[in-house]
């Protein structure tokens, strides 16, 4: 623990020699700290590759997701077909490859949402406090008791899709849930963080040279209460990726023919025991997608907060 | 002299006890209950009393951070509890703080620059927008850091030299009262003094008024014109400093006096020590009458029912403000007038500049200056740089080393 | 219960087997060149760096210094409550009556802190475990380290407390912390320390935290404890005040170092070394009107690079070359006083 403060707020760059008036922010600190890690790196370097699947599979694969052949359907992986062949006869590496799209763009949107919505009622109930807080307080309280997925699955069974819904829809209705359900906690975070910060000497400083909250809270109260929220954003990310796979899996987020790594998951339940590598590939990226949103989370609050290693 | 700047009446300050299920409020606590003295223009007033005495939550009501209870702060002809909006910003201008933690009190994600810079920003027709640089940097010359570290986080500097940026904010305004919240109560012994002898300069030069709440007596008679002293949400007494000092009345203000230690070994067992029995009350729940009576050896029947009155009590010599039924004077502690002693500069000098800082920008980084002692300022290496993060690394590490300094 | 007559002559309700740790001539502890090192990912920083002196029987050894000085490391080092790492002691004893705690196996160690060497905190709050009463905390200082039953453990405990003066003693025995004022705490925690009659008792900041109308009271109860029971106090502090009331010999340490040590009369009247007069031209006195405050200028130097020859070197306005390259040794520069100064008898010339 010793070792770990001295190395967050000692800064090597800051010996004798080094030219005067060089600033180091504790973001260029964290940053600092960032650099130095593997699991940073690693997880980074996951995530991006990830996100390149998401906006441009092309660049990946050139068989088509959704071209069938059905006569090699669950054929094992070859040099051909790196992953194999699904039921349907398509090529498991391209759908992996087109199925990161579902996922990053519900975890990413849902992720934006959630931050926002969170963030923002988390703010004002803090920092306004009284009655405000109390009623904010309330029902975030009410929301956080529903269970993520028991409502995602109450709330995607109501407004059920057909098979003419569009894509996009069905994406935005997943998110809506993950949104819906996923703020409290941010609002949570967000508040106590806010809490923390409000009664530190240089919130009442500026307050005394007569600043106006607005002012306050962007300068003051925000980029001190932010990371916390940024980190557990990173996490949350990973789990809501998970969550659109499960609702996905289940029959009630997307379903075929949309191509996602959770249909994906249940296709390959019907044949598992015959052709395990149905559901290897697409499960296998799920996990590293989820796992690397978590390590960089991890490794962005070790960087943030180093006291907590 | 006479010309008062700020005058507190009965300043009340009580915070409620929400208690039981319903939250309803079960009492108060009276942090300040019944204050009311006058500011001079130029003086320094000091306000001391141990924990638990409200100097702190007065020192907020100054500065109108907290609403009192009830009470009026008059400043230069000005009621300021009346003013709202953007009157009231524009008086914030004339009345600034600086607060005690050096650590809590600057912003860790804005440069120095930007948070010395900060007022103008909120008041921008102080200052054009082209000049702001310049001033920042006139101001860290002014409290004697090096105008080229505008760029540095506060997280850079010791806690000595944050104190001193927290200076600069108070003053970048020209306010006419600076309320000092304990401003060198969480510095090093020798860092202190450096402290004190800026806020000392900077009042000279911009004619300020300082409200400088410590719990420290020594400090506070040594910076201080007159002195208020607390007792449970109230002043039992309050005079110049050689009044206070030197013919307390009041059982509070002697035992008290009598308490802190002197740093001369021939004193020992010499000076008279009252011993108070017991613990300050509760603020919840204070006692009746006279607030002292609890633990005061004069106590009298008359002092747990009648609430003495803070007038003007004969003390000897002449008569300043008591609050005490019995109020007489009492020889505390021996006065050494050393107002004509010249401080030997072999060894420490009365210098306000900050000397690692100057150094630095003299370039003598890491080259040895030969003439240590030449025209009387220092040279010398910089002792090392202005590098905070170790210094509270260490703190850190070698627990009870540092964190809460209170000297006495 | 039979009380043994032991080197300590007024032992308070010993029921303790003689100790196998007998002080010769009076000498309880002695610190011999002593090295204490944090090693970080910033470097070594260097807290202690050859700090020798020695505690007899009854004696107040104030250890004055600021923070990062190596004060309250010193005293954990001799407590034996260093974390390690990141903390190393490369070289040095520490003699409690001849044994060195430094080599003695852990479990032997363990048994000296209490009964022989103990040690009172600047956070009483933090000290004290909140989930237990007071009474019971004591209490199992006896149940642990003499054996007694819960009854006798208890009983034991609430003369404790009246012996340091906590008012309705056998009322509060079952109070908790958070119930005790801050002084009163403190009074805890010194019934703590004091319970098994320790030979030496190391008070760290013990009432910085406090109030001065508290403080008074806590070093007169410590004074008090300390001649009762012929105990050696190192008091550790910051406070040039409390100390030129209490103690009788001071070591000033600065950078690790200790940089003067001498008779308490002695160093008041007449500073060896320029840190030491420094510091004492830097504080406001109470007793004093129309003084002007000068200051040391500069900080306290890093300890992942403290400065060659003298660490007080670029704070010092008499440096000289000698003082950049040499380190000035602790040196006996008149009968009982020692100075670590070049010019060490320029400064005592005044």
């Amino acid at each position: 623990m010793t070792n770990a403060a001295i190395s967050a707020t000692a800064d090597p760059s800051l010996d004798a020699g080094e030219p005067a008036g060089e600033a180091h922010s504790l973001t260029s600190d964290a940053w600092r700290l960032l650099r130095r890690r593997p699991i940073f790196w690693v997880s980074a370097g996951l995530i991006l590759l990830f996100l390149l699947m998401a906006i441009a599979p092309g660049l990946f694969t050139n068989t088509s997701p959704t071209a069938a052949v059905l006569k090699e359907s669950r054929a094992t992986p070859s040099t051909e077909n790196w992953f194999g062949r699904d039921v349907q006869g398509y090529d498991i590496y391209a759908r992996t490859i087109y199925g990161a799209r579902a996922s990053i763009m519900v975890g990413v949107l849902a992720t934006l949402f959630t931050t926002l919505l969170g963030a923002l009622l988390g703010i004002v109930a803090g920092f306004a406090g009284g009655w405000v807080d109390t009623l904010i307080s309330r029902i975030t309280d009410v929301f956080f008791a529903i269970p993520l997925l028991l409502g995602g699955i109450l709330f995607m069974s109501t407004f059920q899709s057909d098979v003419n819904t569009s894509y996009f829809v069905i994406v935005m209705k997943v998110v809506l849930v993950l949104a819906l359900l996923g703020w409290p906690s941010i609002t949570r975070l967000m508040r106590s963080s806010v809490l923390q910060v409000k009664p530190n000497d240089y919130v009442q400083a500026a307050r005394a040279l007569g600043a106006s909250p607005w002012r306050i809270i962007r300068q003051h109260i925000l980029p001190n209460a932010m990371a916390p929220v940024i980190v557990v954003s990173t996490i949350n990310l990973g789990v809501y990726i998970a969550v659109e796979a499960t609702l996905s899996y289940l029959g009630i987020g997307l379903t075929p023919p949309a191509i996602s790594w959770g249909v994906a998951i249940s296709a390959a339940q019907s044949g598992l025991r015959s052709a395990p590598h149905m559901l290897l590939f697409p499960a296998m990226f799920l996990s590293l997608a989820v796992l690397a949103f978590i390590m960089l989370g991890d490794a962005v609050r070790d960087a943030f907060d180093p006291k907590t290693r | 002299m006479a010309d008062a700047i700020l005058t507190a009446t009965d300043l009340v300050k009580h915070y409620p006890i929400k208690g039981g299920v319903l939250r309803r409020t079960v009492g108060h606590v009276k942090a300040v209950d019944g204050v009311s003295f006058q500011l001079m223009r130029g003086e320094t007033l000091g306000i001391v009393g141990e924990s638990g005495c409200g100097k702190s939550t007065l020192g907020r009501l100054l500065m109108r951070l907290e609403e009192p209870t009830s009470g009026t702060l008059d400043f230069d002809g000005i009621d300021m509890y009346s003013k709202k909006g953007s009157e009231m910003r524009k008086l914030r201008r004339d009345i600034q703080i600086v607060f005690q933690d050096p650590y809590t009190s600057l912003n860790p994600r804005m440069t120095v620059g930007d948070i010395i810079g900060e007022p103008f920003d909120i008041h921008p027709d102080v200052v054009p927008k082209a000049g702001r640089r310049k001033a920042v940097q006139d101001l860290l010359d002014m409290v004697g850091l090096n105008p080229e570290h505008i760029n540095r986080y506060p997280h850079q500097f010791s806690g000595g030299q944050r104190q001193r940026i927290g200076i600069a904010r108070g003053i970048a305004l020209n306010p006419k009262v600076l309320i000092c919240d304990e401003p060198v109560s969480a510095l090093d012994v020798s860092v202190q003094a450096q402290v004190v002898n800026l806020m000392e300069k900077l009042q000279d030069e911009l004619g300020l008024s300082y409200v400088f709440i410590a719990h420290d007596l020594s400090v506070v008679r040594h910076i201080s014109d007159r002195v208020g002293v607390m007792y449970l949400g109230r002043m039992a007494e309050l005079g110049n400093e050689d009044e206070v000092y030197q013919h307390p009345t009041h059982p509070y203000t002697q035992a008290l006096l009598s308490a802190v230690p002197v740093p001369d070994p021939t004193l020992r067992g010499k000076r008279e020590q009252i011993v108070l029995t017991g613990d300050v009350p509760s603020p919840a729940n204070p006692p009746s009458g006279c607030r002292f009576h609890t633990r005061c050896w004069k106590a009298q029947e008359k002092c747990k029912v009648d609430t003495p009155e803070l007038i003007e009590r004969p003390d000897g010599v002449g008569a300043h403000f008591s609050a005490c039924h019995f109020a007489e004077p009492r020889l505390v502690i021996e006065t050494v007038d050393v107002s004509d002693v010249e401080p030997d500069e072999r060894f420490s000098s009365t210098e306000v500049v900050d000397p690692g800082a100057l150094l630095e920008r003299d370039g003598a980084a890491t080259t040895a200056a030969d003439d240590v002692v030449s025209d009387g300022t220092q040279q010398g290496e910089p002792v090392g740089e202005p590098d905070a993060s170790r210094e509270d690394v260490f703190r850190e590490e070698v627990r009870g080393d540092a964190p809460d300094r209170r000297d006495i | 219960m039979s009380t043994i007559s032991t080197r300590r002559g007024n032992r308070a309700e010993a029921a303790a087997a003689p100790s196998k740790y007998q002080p010769q001539d009076g000498l309880l502890l002695e610190v011999d060149d002593l090295f204490v090192e944090f090693h970080t990912d910033d470097g070594v920083a260097k807290a202690i760096n050859g700090v020798s002196f020695d505690l007899r029987q009854g004696e107040t050894l104030a250890i004055l210094g600021e923070s990062g000085s190596g004060k309250s490391v010193t005293a954990q080092a001799i407590m034996g409550i260093l974390d390690m790492p990141p903390a190393k002691i490369p070289a040095g004893q520490v003699r409690y009556c001849g044994h060195d705690l430094l080599t003695m196996p852990e479990d032997e160690r363990r048994k000296t802190r209490g009964p022989e060497i103990s040690m009172i905190f600047q956070d009483a709050l933090s000290s004290l475990n909140p989930v237990f009463p007071v009474g019971w905390q004591i209490a199992e200082m006896f149940r642990k380290h003499r054996g007694l039953n819960k009854s006798e453990s208890l009983d034991r405990a609430v003369r404790l407390m009246e012996r340091v003066q906590i008012p309705a003693a056998k009322e509060r025995v079952k109070a908790y912390p958070h119930q005790f004022s801050g002084g009163m705490r403190q009074r805890i925690m010194i019934a703590m320390a004091i319970a098994l009659d320790p030979a030496v008792l190391i008070a760290d900041e013990p009432t910085t935290a406090l109030d001065v109308t508290v403080q008074a009271q806590i070093m007169s109860l410590l004074e008090e404890l300390q001649q009762e029971r012929e105990m050696g106090l190192i008091l550790i502090t910051h406070d040039l005040g409390v100390v030129a009331d209490v103690a009788d010999k001071i070591a000033v340490m600065y950078a690790g170092r200790i940089v003067e040590r001498a008779d308490v009369y002695d160093i008041y009247a007449r500073p060896g070394h320029p840190y030491t007069r420094g510091l004492l031209d830097s504080i406001p006195r109470l007793d004093q009107k129309g003084q002007t405050l000068s200051a040391i200028g500069g900080l306290p130097p890093n300890l992942t690079k403290i400065p060659a020859g003298c660490a007080f070197n670029p704070r010092c306005r008499m440096a000289d070359h000698v003082c950049r390259t040499d380190l000035p040794p602790l040196r006996e520069v008149e009968p009982g006083r020692e100075s670590a100064c070049h010019f060490a008898e320029e400064v005592l010339r005044g």
